[in-house]
């Protein structure tokens, strides 16, 4: 499974989005959604990307793919740096790096034909010669468990778990080594999440793939994930291993975040602590000094507010940034 | 821990039924909107008119008798005779084809240009974007009728060029429509998904953006006919459009239309009634089309409101 | 056991819809009560009906095609599909409550806050606007808005999606409800607020006795908050029970489906899933037997030629399967495989 040689390195990532106003689009402020990112994704791991919306996970994933020209930083792919290389170059490198959306019903070209969705990245990347491109088509349409004769349908004749399976299917079209899923469940019945999430395990054994799993669901999450990173307001604020984090979460917010859940069995569930944040999660255009969470933070000190604290290693593989660990 | 998966093969009464959205188009508006399809209809007949205009008149639109200058409406002129002897019904039958040629070109090349300046501008947006609507603002400034008539006066007068002057200007003139549809349709995840996976920027245009702003087009298009039949009238009219004998509609209300009018009644009537009915045909299947493809312009939910249309998934979640 | 004072009682309730593609039967038979005080999960998949249903007790099916063909749906002894649309209005208000998904599009952009709030107010509890804007503060503060006197004035964009739930709940509690309905309250919020509103509403029945139906998909949200369990999958309830007994016994194959098929964080991680196969039936060609019967593991030939009643099968415990008595033990055996 997961090795220790690295996929995707990212350093010190920035991704600012300025924000404007009057005629002059004079830059009055910048949405700092993500501000300082570092983290590894091993090759064949799975690492998890959590957080509540407007923490940077989505924007995290878009960044390690260059779908946003970053502000500062590095995304080393496979030891070569994305954020030096633009056009051609960067697009031909598209072709090992795929992305799972959201939202099933908006990620596909309503006025094209499954086939040819599935189809598009081996042609656009010419992997295929003529004669040979039905019949990868209609492998992936089996490797995602649909049919191959539902190819000359349209996306609005399947419901929101075959979409899905039908935006993996495109993703794996190219035979990448890494997929960022953002999202890929939360749009669907708990009933279909299960299927998604059971094929995206399988599919990860079967063709050795590496997966950045961005998700709110911290259960999901845990379920799929190797390691897990937990995102507060742009930053990393814990990331390690998926068991360890949910054994041992020493980060104040991974605990309130842990607690949120409520678990599936009223017995289980009456028995954990509980941690109940108050108010909601400031504006990423000013984020608030120090460590950005003390304002919410139930064990934060006078420190807290004033200096940031240091993103540094606690255990085995286990990160952490915080004053009070 | 490879575990086989069973997922249920979807059944066909799993899929909803499937029709190409054109088809769909067409049944809709036959089903929902009786007033588009009586314009269809009408532009449909004007249509086969036009083509089979040859076959349809009973004298050639030039053909001249002498003996019947002037005759009212009568067995042998159905719809009477102008002040040179021709038949009016052929000749308001050869005026339909000039009609929709430049009904069809002149609505045809006015989506081309629109396409070619909204799509990039849309698309790319940014300086690009800044400077071509600043041409068009500068363009649109000016009054048409002055423009038409001052390249009219240069390109003399003649089918190809109204074609080309009223195509062209009015082209500009709603290049905003694309240029607003593009930016819409750029927004949807699935173009960043095209962008994610690698697709080069102009087979994005071609596959992603153009399929998906056909609706748009369509309503630009057939909204366009009309007004490029009126201005093609108006043009002839003033004596700038088709020349004659070539039979315009616009080209019969002026001239001799006009000095006969007392003595003629039916000299200007019958073209002005074609013209008329022709182009409210093709408003009220505009009108329609653009209900259909752009809910949002969509009128109350009356008679044949959306409620009606949800599809029972979207009821009942 | 006690005589449970009921606030809310559905019975046989049907609510079918007409389309093109035929007769949608979104709820079909449902009978469920809520008691006084009590706070009830309606839990089950997209479709299901459990918004329907509640759409239902308001009589907000928008018709055509809805239609309600039969049943009762009985609030504090009245029959609240008998009653004139005036009366029915009447009891939206001020009886009954509904929190909405989405807070964004179920409040006025162009009024203040403290504007929708008070004119709620004016109108069903007829105070002067004085009161009713010193009332409305006071809600804010109730719900736990910070610096509510000040924030009043504000316009609802001004306020966070969590924010904006609040303020929702401060609507519906501005009449004093017996009944709150809150469909599907925390979908479009983040787990620490969903946590920071269920919280509010748990308290806000505890303190006033309000009743409470929560629809949600969420089955996390149900054993944390819920008293009693609806399980709906198809239209029908196939299953209701106190929540302890549905996590511990359930007697459904689906709600067994349910339950299993999601991760947990205090189970290993490793644990396998149990997938539920396939997709829920098109409604308007249900199958001739169980609903379920096409997805489930359990069915066997007369589970696809009948429907299944809804039969008692513990003590407050009804299960709509042929094979609930042998439930635990073909769930045991499932999981051996």
């Amino acid at each position: 499974m997961a090795s220790n040689e690295n996929l995707v390195e990212v350093k010190d990532l920035f991704m600012y989005f300025p924000v404007t106003a009057g005629v002059m689009r004079k830059r009055i402020g910048d949405v700092k959604a993500v501000d300082g990112v570092s983290f590894n994704v091993r090759k064949g791991e799975t690492l998890g990307l959590v957080g509540e919306s407007g923490c940077g996970k989505t924007t995290t994933g878009r960044c390690i793919l260059q779908l946003y020209k970053v502000t500062g930083g590095t995304v080393m792919f496979d030891g070569k740096d994305l954020t030096k290389m633009k056009g051609e170059d960067l697009r031909a490198q598209r072709q090992h790096m795929q992305l799972i959306f959201q939202d099933p019903y908006a990620s596909l070209d309503p006025r094209m034909k499954v086939g040819d969705i599935i189809g598009e990245p081996m042609l656009v990347h010419h992997l295929v010669s003529k004669n040979e491109y039905k019949e990868q088509v209609d492998d992936l349409f089996r490797l995602v468990q649909l049919e191959p004769y539902m190819a000359d349908r349209y996306p609005h004749e399947f419901s929101g778990g075959q979409r899905q399976r039908i935006g993996l299917a495109r993703a794996l079209a190219t035979r990448p080594s890494l997929i960022v899923c953002d999202e890929p469940v939360s749009a669907l019945d708990v009933s279909i999440q299960t299927q998604v999430i059971t094929l995206l395990i399988r599919l990860r054994e079967e063709l050795g793939l590496t997966y950045v799993f961005i998700a709110h669901d911290l259960s999901v999450v845990r379920y799929i994930s190797d390691r897990v990173a937990v995102m507060y307001l742009g930053k990393i604020v814990e990331i390690t291993g998926s068991d360890e984090l949910y054994d041992n979460p020493l980060h104040p917010y991974t605990q309130a975040l842990l607690s949120a859940v409520p678990i599936p069995d009223p017995v289980v569930d009456r028995q954990r602590k509980r941690i109940l944040l108050t108010g909601d999660v400031p504006s990423p255009v000013n984020p608030p000094s120090g460590c950005n969470f003390h304002p919410r933070c139930h064990m934060a000190l006078d420190i807290c507010s004033e200096q940031e604290p240091e993103f540094r290693e606690v255990g085995s593989d286990h990160w952490v940034s915080c004053h009070r660990v | 821990m490879a575990e086989p998966i069973t997922t249920a093969p979807i059944r066909s009464e799993d899929v909803r039924k499937r029709r190409h959205w054109f088809v769909d188009l067409f049944t809709r508006l036959w089903k929902e909107k009786p007033l588009a399809t009586f314009g269809g209809i009408i532009v449909l007949i004007m249509f086969l008119t036009g083509i089979f205009a040859n076959l349809l008149a009973p004298y050639g639109f030039n053909e001249i008798i002498l003996s019947d200058r002037l005759d009212a409406p009568s067995g042998v002129h159905w719809l009477g005779a102008d002040n040179l002897g021709r038949d009016l019904l052929s000749r308001v039958i050869f005026g339909a084809r000039i009609s929709m040629i430049v009904g069809v070109a002149g609505a045809g090349l006015s989506v081309m240009v629109n396409m070619l300046i909204g799509i990039p501008s849309g698309f790319f947006g940014g300086k690009f974007d800044i400077i071509m609507q600043r041409f068009v603002d500068a363009f649109l400034c000016f009054p048409p009728l002055i423009l038409y008539l001052t390249i009219m006066a240069i390109l003399g007068t003649g089918i190809l060029p109204v074609i080309l002057v009223l195509g062209v200007s009015m082209g500009i003139g709603q290049s905003r429509i694309v240029r607003a549809a593009v930016i819409g349709i750029k927004e949807n995840v699935y173009v960043e998904a095209a962008r994610a996976i690698g697709v080069p920027t102009g087979r994005t245009l071609i596959k992603h953006i153009l399929p998906n702003i056909m609706a748009p087009i369509l309503v630009v298009f057939t909204v366009g006919m009309g007004r490029m039949i009126l201005a093609e009238a108006s043009l002839s009219f003033l004596g700038f459009g088709i020349a004659p004998p070539t039979p315009s509609w616009g080209g019969m209300l002026s001239g001799t239309g006009r000095t006969y009018m007392l003595q003629a009644p039916w000299m200007v009537l019958w073209p002005g009634l074609a013209l008329s009915l022709v182009v409210y045909g093709i408003n009220m299947l505009g009108d329609g089309v653009r209900d259909l493809l752009d809910p949002r312009l969509r009128g109350g939910l009356g008679r044949y409101g959306a409620v009606k249309r949800k599809k029972p998934a979207e009821v009942t979640s | 056991m006690a005589i449970v004072e009921k606030v809310l009682e559905v019975k046989d309730l049907k609510t079918y819809f007409y389309t093109e593609e035929g007769e949608v039967k979104a709820v079909d038979s449902l009978s469920y009560y809520v008691a006084k005080g009590e706070s009830v999960g309606l839990v089950g998949e997209s479709a299901c009906g459990k918004s329907v249903s509640s759409l239902s007790i308001l009589r907000l099916i928008p018709y055509p095609p809805g239609v309600i063909v039969g049943g009762e749906i009985l609030f504090q002894g009245k029959d609240l599909l008998k009653i004139s649309e005036d009366e029915i209005r009447e009891v939206r208000g001020n009886h009954i409550a509904m929190i909405f998904q989405e807070p964004t599009t179920s409040l006025n952009p162009v009024l203040t806050v403290s504007l929708q709030l008070s004119e709620a107010l004016q109108l069903h509890r007829h105070m002067d606007k004085h009161t009713a804007n010193e009332e409305a503060v006071k809600l804010l503060k109730l719900v736990g808005i910070p610096d509510a006197d000040k924030r009043a004035t504000d316009y609802p964009y001004q306020f966070s999606g969590g924010m904006q739930q609040r303020i929702m709940m401060a609507i519906a509690l501005s009449c004093n409800p017996e009944l709150i309905i809150a469909d599907e309250p925390t979908t479009s919020v983040d787990v620490t607020v969903q946590a920071q509103l269920l919280e509010l509403i748990d308290d806000l029945r505890s303190q006033f006795g309000t009743a409470v139906i929560i629809i949600t998909h969420n089955l996390g949200i149900v054993a944390r908050y819920v008293d009693r369990v609806n399980v709906m999958y198809a239209g029908r309830l196939v299953e209701t029970a106190p929540t302890d007994v549905i996590y511990s016994e359930p007697k459904h194959p689906y709600t067994v489906g349910l339950l299993g098929s999601v991760p947990r964080l205090d189970l290993p991680r490793k644990r396998k899933l149990y997938v539920i196969d396939g997709l829920p039936p098109h409604l308007a060609r249900l199958p001739v037997g169980c609903n379920f019967s096409p997805r489930c593991r359990f069915a066997v030939d007369h589970c696809r030629e009948e429907k299944p009643t809804l039969d008692e099968v513990g003590e407050n415990h009804l299960s709509a399967c042929f094979r609930s008595g042998e439930m635990k033990e073909l769930a045991a055996k499932e999981r051996e495989d």
